[in-house]
């Protein structure tokens, strides 16, 4: 035993001797940095075989080259580019060359010549194709540049009959990138003819190489990208490549036919082999709907996806994508889905089927029946039934997208979405369901489809079953039998999956709301009440009895016969609801009873304007402030924040803004009253306690600012140069504070130093921002910059807490929008008074539900705070799958919090909240003279500090030791 | 150009009961290559027409020398029933290829097919357990897409046919020629099998099944849904569910589904399968999961789903047990075996369902309930009154017309030949395929042979340095098109090669031969030859700017090789005459420059 630990510390012992090393080296790597370009040439030179200076140039390409350099480098390059003999090289120069062009505040067009020079000579088709990909990076640096442009366009050309595949595809991506239509280009480049760049693109597609045929359909894409517009002849070519051999060429075709018909979609054109003609978005459109039935799974989906975006097609073409000829033996024969129509409306629903009665029916005419459907038949069809589920998806969205457009569309595609339902894969039920929810304003669920869609509530993921609470939330329901249904079914719901409880409330709050005349007939029967006997009276806490009320309270609201049916006891319920779950219980017009809030309900909808009024006024009051006295300054402050605190509670919509205001002026509350301290006037040394105020306030104003700047959603560039301003501020007065409090001399020379470099760094982001910041402390401080840069700490300090009273206050201009970030965490609720077991030393899974508001990128910064008893914190990070998004603006976190402790005595109690963490640097634009080679990304993308932004949650545990 | 004949044969179920239990059976002959395509049996005889009438095929001499290969799309026994019959008792001994999936079933089925006409049936000149096991020997395992040469002409191809686990469409290969032959396959993805896919092969033979050819199924949505809902309604009402199966194919689909529909519904409700050669057949499901659907593929890692949670092995006494219980026993008919007893327990209580998933054969008792009959006479004039609720779901596993077009569409052949179906069905898809594919179709009847001429194209060796000169010339987009070449073809040992007319001299050590023609060209002219000549030479230079016209010290003028030489007659000193000499090469211009020497030169400017 005694021998290993020995090992361990030595091996210890050498790890930290290695570490050190390594420091070592990598200062010396920085030194060496300045002189690039002369020390690629001497080790280029110093090269001996190929490889040598192969990897010379691998090493070089690890470093980023600063703007100033870039152009000796090149030089340097070209320069062994025309003795280098080694095609391997030659390729990793132009590669390198490509690279350096795009190089941000370097104008490649210096190297142009050059370049093109060397592409005249060159031979190897891989260097050229190489080369040609460096002229591209080239022009797209330029592209003001019409003389440029013009000559790498003719370069291209010249070089597209070049045997090579790689070559030829360059040269089309460059036409494509650089090409232009017009042939009125001004002809400052004399001798060079504009090149109708369409046709030459076109020419290709029918190339050998499918590989180039792709290339020039990509370039053709992306001269549609660039704006500039296509002409409808080549449409016909398109079509013709959608019978290629090769998918990745059908894909694209598929894509370029799609953009035709977007760019004309009312011309008309022939149908081959008869007289006819149709416009050409339905025909692109059954040609792409063709393809949904194609050999590879890739142009399917690309097929299928584009079909979603061409709204302009025909309402007939639509609704032929459903469609599909059913026969059997050469007779015709009914689907199932227009069996379950007939029966439904024959009256006589789902009474057990005989067999046969899917038997068919007439006879089918052999002439007539069309076995490949040359327009759009039941594409749909097909691609719901696909064998890979990428395909399915993509067809549920694009039936979405269409069905959203067109609802006599919406109606018919029902069917063939409640099927989707049931399929296998949970992805594709979930986005069927979705879509179901986004198209239901325009349908109404028959009783048979309702059926269907009921059945999934049992499923067993929790995602499926809300995303259709949901969706019952928005729904039609066409009968009273169907809203029984819908509610048995919900209650079987409740009593397997009793975690689902709010959701269905809430399902039943819309679902009561919604059809307050199919729910009042079904009154007795749900609350059981008996025109001659009293029946008991229900269990109040019986989730499943509440469910039943929330149904029937909201159907009330609409409906003023109701009351009139319920007992004694369901008014007493009533009451007792309407207090605990006030969100799902509206207020009724009760007769014998006063209605409270239904006074207070109209006036607030119409008071929308003036409160907000009241929010500018109050607002503008303040920011007249630097006029009055401080005490009365302060005064205002005091009430204007509590108005706004208070207007924000009472206006949801306005709480945001008014939330925001209130933060900023408490900042410059704080700030006063750290300023206004008597004891700034006495000698410092006596006051070392007493500083802890204004040092207090400082360090509150940072972390208001933190909030103000990473909580909000909205916040705009100008509102974070005024928090930025605050917080400078706050730094400031830190900066007093120190200078007060701490004796000697040599950390304030530090401090001072680090100050002056933020003003500087102030200056330098927010330059386009500094003249609306007149008669700021910035403001100032600016002014007296040049003073300040050659005084000592001291007098800096001086200097700063005059300008720091003397400056104004600044005004916070609102955002458009602005919504604080919030979370409530449903689960656990803290209320548990079993405490959760678990041997020490393992770890226990929580289950950890939240819902978020207002979140920008949650995946990245909400993370999971623990905190225990003895004080240790834990913060986790939840997994980006963990995050749905239910809705714009809305998140939820459905996630597994692993505890572990050592024993405990008794249980106890621990805390889980959530924390916004945040990073200052990443909303700065990054600057250029920092090189992203030097900074790891590690550093950059860390944490710099969390918020937390949730109540948090208590936690019974009880970790017990181990039995042995 | 050589005709290829296509000999092909087949036997159709003559009469009988199914559709698809007929004997496959084909022989192509492509390139001077024999090969068989599956060789079923028939289940509706117990006689000699039940195997394929094998002296069809060779009258004298062995089946092993006659044919160079045998290819089993499938393991269903109309399509590999006579296997062992075939190679141990009528004798071949070449390889037979078939997939890893098929190599492995195929077996259990035989032995199974064998216990029952031997040990049950008690039929005598059967083939025995040790002939199946002969037979598999000379299996040989293709993978899927993977080209297996059979010998150093002819290749085959698998393709994934759906259908059952390793079914697969076969692309047979000779040289330029092909044939495709589908077997059984299904287009449309089931709850554990893919569709069927094939490239753009364009073969010149398409061989396909045509069962469905006259039917456009629904949405197989719908009847899973609608099987589930019914399951489930009758388990939520407490009563039993009996599925009658064949113990391969839909068996495994149905469980799957149950399986799945269980776990996502959370539902407690125990299922049954009946033994036997089930567990064997689930246990090669659960190996072969490449065969399998996206589905399956993509989840085994976390958990096979033919490891069923949900679906355990049946018992004898579990009939008699309480409560609901959904229970797969075999066979699919009702005719006899497990299914029939646990029908005649259960029939008596309205609360149950049988759902039958298949066809039934007229006669059996499966037939009868699903044509309505309630009372039912057992044997020993018991009559068994039936209460419990008949359903009738069709699960099958064919390509319906659309997707029969479909396969064709993909694979773009030249010639489609229709089998396995039913004539009348046949021809209306027959005329559907020449209307809409424009691809001629055949239906061969039983024992019909179809001959195709094909057109052969022969692969030409071309030396690079000839090409290169010859694209030189053209323009690179247009590179598909056929393009006039000059050169010199060698036919040497059985290959051809196209070379330089240069290397093709130098090769055959011949000496080069050149062709000369001259012309006479009569010219009203008075003056000096020497004159003449200069005239000629300056009309030609005018005329002819991208040539190169010379004038020779000697007084002869030469357009690029072409000579012309300026003479007096003594007779007529008024006119004189050029003799015009050009090789064969250039006969093009040499004949340009004679017409237009015989119109004259224009009149000189004194």
């Amino acid at each position: 035993m005694a021998a290993h630990l020995k090992k361990r510390v030595y091996e210890e012992f050498t790890k930290v001797v290695q570490q050190q090393q390594e420091e070592i080296a990598t200062k010396k790597l920085r030194l060496t940095k300045p002189s690039k370009s002369a020390a690629l040439h001497i080790d280029l030179c110093k090269a001996t075989s190929p490889a040598d200076a192969l990897q010379y140039l691998l090493q070089f390409a690890r470093k980023p080259v600063e703007a100033e350099s870039v152009e000796g480098v090149v030089r340097i390059l070209l320069e062994h580019y025309y003795k280098e003999n080694d095609p391997s090289v030659r390729l990793k120069i132009a590669s390198l060359l490509g690279l350096l062009s795009k190089t941000t505040g370097f104008s490649p067009d210096c190297i142009m010549d050059d370049a093109i020079n060397i592409l005249q000579n060159e031979k190897s088709h891989q260097v050229l194709a190489q080369l040609l990909d460096t002229l591209l990076a080239i022009g797209t640096k330029l592209p003001e540049n019409q003389a440029i442009q013009m000559r790498l366009v003719d370069v291209a050309c010249q070089h597209l009959t070049d045997t090579s595949h790689g070559v030829r595809n360059k040269c089309l991506q460059l036409l494509g990138n650089l090409g232009s239509l017009e042939k009125s280009v001004t002809k400052d480049a004399e001798g060079l003819a504009t090149r109708d760049v369409q046709k030459i693109i076109g020419d290709y597609f029918s190339d050998q190489d499918p590989r180039v045929r792709t290339a020039a359909i990509k370039a053709m894409l992306q001269l549609h990208e660039r704006g500039l517009k296509l002409h409808q002849t080549i449409y016909n070519q398109a079509c013709k490549l959608l019978s290629d051999d090769y998918e990745q060429v059908r894909s694209a075709a598929v894509q370029l036919i799609w953009v035709v018909s977007q760019l004309y979609p009312e011309s008309i054109v022939p149908i081959p082999s008869s007289n006819e003609e149709i416009r050409l978005v339905d025909d692109a459109f059954g040609k792409i709907c063709h393809m949904v039935s194609d050999g590879s799974w890739v142009v399917r989906v690309q097929a299928a996806k584009l079909l979603g975006s061409m709204e302009q097609v025909s309402s007939h073409f639509l609704e032929q994508t459903l469609d599909k000829k059913l026969m059997s033996d050469l007779r015709r024969k009914r689907t199932a889905h227009e069996r379950a129509k007939e029966l439904y409306s024959s009256g006589e629903f789902s009474s057990g089927r005989k067999w046969g009665d899917d038997a068919p029916k007439e006879e089918v005419d052999t002439g007539a029946v069309n076995l490949i459907e040359s327009g759009a038949c039941g594409a749909f069809v097909h691609g719901l039934e696909d064998e890979m589920y990428e395909v399915r998806i993509a067809a549920v969205e694009a039936l979405c997208m269409l069905a959203q457009s067109s609802p006599s569309f919406a109606e018919k595609c029902l069917d063939f979405l409640v099927d989707m339902f049931n399929d296998e894969i949970e992805e594709v039920r979930l986005q069927s369901i979705h879509t179901m929810r986004k198209i239901s304003n325009n349908i109404t669920l028959r009783e048979d489809q309702l059926d269907t869609v009921l059945a999934v509530l049992e499923d067993s993921s929790r995602d499926i079953r809300e995303a259709l609470h949901e969706l019952l939330c928005c729904t039609n329901v066409s009968t009273k039998e169907g809203i029984h249904l819908a509610l048995v079914e919900l209650l079987k719901n409740l009593t397997k999956y009793p975690t689902d409880r709010d959701s269905i409330w809430k399902c039943l709050k819309f679902l009561g709301s919604r059809h307050p005349t199919l729910v009042l007939p079904l009154v007795p029967e749900l609350l059981s009440t008996h025109p001659f006997f009293d029946t008991a009276e229900p269990d109040m806490d019986d989730p499943a009895y509440i469910a039943v009320l929330v149904l029937i309270f909201n159907a009330a609201k609409t409906c003023p016969t109701m009351p009139a049916l319920f007992s004694d006891h369901t008014f007493r319920h009533y009451a007792y609801l309407r207090d605990s779950l006030s969100h799902l219980v509206p207020a009724l017009r009760l007769p014998g009873r006063k209605l409270v809030s239904s006074a207070v309900s109209p006036s607030i909808i119409s008071q929308e304007d003036p409160s907000q009024q009241f929010l500018q006024q109050s607002l503008e009051r303040v920011y007249s402030l630097q006029h009055l006295d401080p005490q009365g300054a302060q005064e205002l402050l005091e009430f204007t924040i509590r108005d706004l605190q208070r207007l924000g509670e009472l206006q949801s919509e306005l709480a945001g803004v008014a939330d925001f205001s209130a933060t900023y002026l408490r900042c410059q509350l704080l700030l006063i009253k750290a300023l206004q301290e008597k004891l700034w006037n006495v000698a410092a040394p006596l006051y070392l306690k007493q500083s802890d105020l204004a040092s207090a306030a400082a360090k509150q104003i940072m972390e208001e600012t933190y909030k103000m700047e990473f909580m909000y959603s909205g916040v705009e560039n100008k509102q974070v140069v005024i928090i930025h301003h605050m917080r400078l501020q706050a730094k400031a007065l830190q900066l007093i504070v120190t200078a007060r409090t701490t004796r000697g001399l040599d950390p304030l020379f530090g401090m001072c130093e680090k100050f002056l470099q933020e003003v500087d760094f102030f200056q330098r982001y927010f330059i386009t921002d500094l003249p609306h910041l007149q008669d700021s402390f910035v403001d100032k401080l600016l002014d007296l910059m040049p003073r300040l840069m050659t005084s000592k700490p001291a007098e800096v300090v001086k200097i700063l807490q005059t300008t720091l009273r003397q400056s104004a206050f600044l005004h916070l201009p609102l955002p458009e929008q602005i919504h604080k970030a919030s979370a409530t965490i449903i689960e656990p609720a803290g209320e548990s008074d079993n405490p959760l077991r678990f041997t020490s030393g393992l770890v226990v899974a929580l289950d950890v539900d939240a819902t978020l508001e207002h979140v920008q990128d949650p995946q990245n910064t909400v993370k999971v705070q623990v905190l225990y008893p003895d004080g240790q914190a834990q913060m986790i990070h939840p997994k980006p799958a963990d995050f749905r998004n239910p809705g714009p603006g809305r998140h939820r976190l459905i996630t597994q919090v692993y505890l572990s402790h050592t024993a405990w005595t008794e249980p106890c109690q621990v805390e889980v909240r959530l924390l916004l963490s945040y990073n200052s640097s990443a909303r700065i634009p990054k600057c250029p003279w920092m090189e992203g080679g030097e900074v790891s990304p590690q550093v950059e993308t860390s944490i710099e500090g969390t918020i937390p932004f949730s109540k948090p949650v208590k936690v019974y545990i009880m970790p017990k030791p181990a039995r042995r | 150009m050589y005709g290829t004949g296509f000999g092909c044969l087949r036997w159709l179920a003559e009469g009988g009961a199914g559709q698809d239990v007929g004997r496959s059976c084909i022989l192509v002959s492509i390139a001077g290559k024999n090969v068989m395509l599956d060789c079923g049996m028939h289940m509706g005889f117990n006689d000699d027409r039940r195997f394929p009438d094998f002296s069809y095929i060779t009258q004298n001499g062995r089946l092993t020398d006659f044919l160079d290969c045998v290819i089993i799309s499938h393991f269903h026994l109309d399509h590999c029933g006579a296997l062992p019959y075939f190679s141990e008792m009528v004798g071949y001994d070449g390889p037979i290829y078939m997939t890893h999936p098929t190599q492995a079933i195929c077996p259990i089925l035989l032995e199974d097919y064998r216990k029952i006409a031997v040990d049950k049936k008690g039929e005598a000149n059967f083939f025995t357990s040790q002939m199946i096991k002969d037979c598999m020997k000379k299996v040989v395992a293709v993978h899927l897409h993977q080209t297996v040469q059979v010998d150093d002409e002819l290749e085959i191809k698998a393709y994934y046919a759906g259908h059952v686990l390793g079914a697969a469409m076969f692309q047979i290969k000779v040289g330029s020629e092909s044939v495709v032959y589908t077997g059984d396959y299904n287009m449309t993805p089931d709850r554990h099998l893919g569709a069927a896919w094939i490239d753009k092969c364009r073969p010149n033979l398409l061989i396909t099944e045509s069962t469905y050819a006259t039917t456009i199924r629904d949405s197989k949505r719908c009847r899973e849904r609608d099987f589930l809902k019914k399951v489930h309604e009758t388990v939520e009402h407490g009563g039993k569910v009996l599925i009658p199966v064949f113990a391969l194919g839909r068996a495994q689909e149905l469980c799957i589904l149950l399986e799945t529909f269980w776990e996502r519904m959370n539902l407690k409700v125990p299922i049954y399968f009946s033994t036997g050669l089930t567990e064997k057949a689930n246990h090669y499901y659960k190996l072969f999961i490449p065969w399998t659907n996206q589905k399956i593929r993509k989840t085994f890692v976390q958990r096979n789903m033919f490891e069923f949670k949900h679906i355990k092995a049946f018992d004898r006494a579990f009939a008699d047990n309480p409560g609901p219980m959904v229970v797969f026993a075999t066979p699919g008919m009702l005719h006899a075996g497990q299914s029939l007893q646990i029908f005649r327990k259960w029939a008596g209580n309205e609360k149950n369902m049988v759902i039958m998933p298949g066809y039934c054969v007229q006669g059996t008792v499966g037939h009868k309930i699903l044509s309505g009959q309630r009372k039912l006479e057992m044997e020993g004039r018991q009559v068994l009154e039936v209460k419990m609720q008949v359903e009738y779901m069709s699960f099958s596993a064919h390509a319906d017309a659309k997707g029969i077009m479909q396969l064709v569409g993909q694979a773009e052949p030249e010639n489609v030949l229709l089998v396995h179906g039913e004539a009348k069905k046949m021809e209306f898809l027959k005329q559907k395929i020449e209307q809409e594919l424009r691809v001629s179709c055949y239906m061969p009847a039983n024992g019909e042979t179809v001959t195709l001429p094909t057109s052969l194209s022969i692969p030409v060796g071309i030396s690079l340095g000839l090409l290169k000169r010859e694209m030189a010339q053209g323009l690179l987009p247009e590179a598909k098109k056929p393009r006039l070449l000059h050169g010199t073809l060698i036919m040497k040992d059985s290959n051809f090669r196209l070379v330089s007319s240069e290397q093709a001299l130098k090769e055959l050590g011949l000496a080069e031969h050149q062709l000369r023609f001259t012309c006479r060209v009569h010219l009203h002219d008075t003056r000096k030859e020497q004159e003449t000549a200069l005239r000629v030479y300056s009309h030609l230079k005018s005329i002819l700017k991208e040539h190169c016209v010379q004038h020779l010290p000697d007084g002869s003028v030469t357009v690029e090789s072409i000579l012309i030489q300026a003479a007096a007659p003594s007779e007529d000193p008024g006119t004189k005459v050029l003799l015009v000499s050009w090789t064969y090469q250039d006969e093009e211009l040499g004949s340009f420059l004679t017409s237009l020497l015989k119109k004259g030169l224009p009149q000189a400017p004194s």
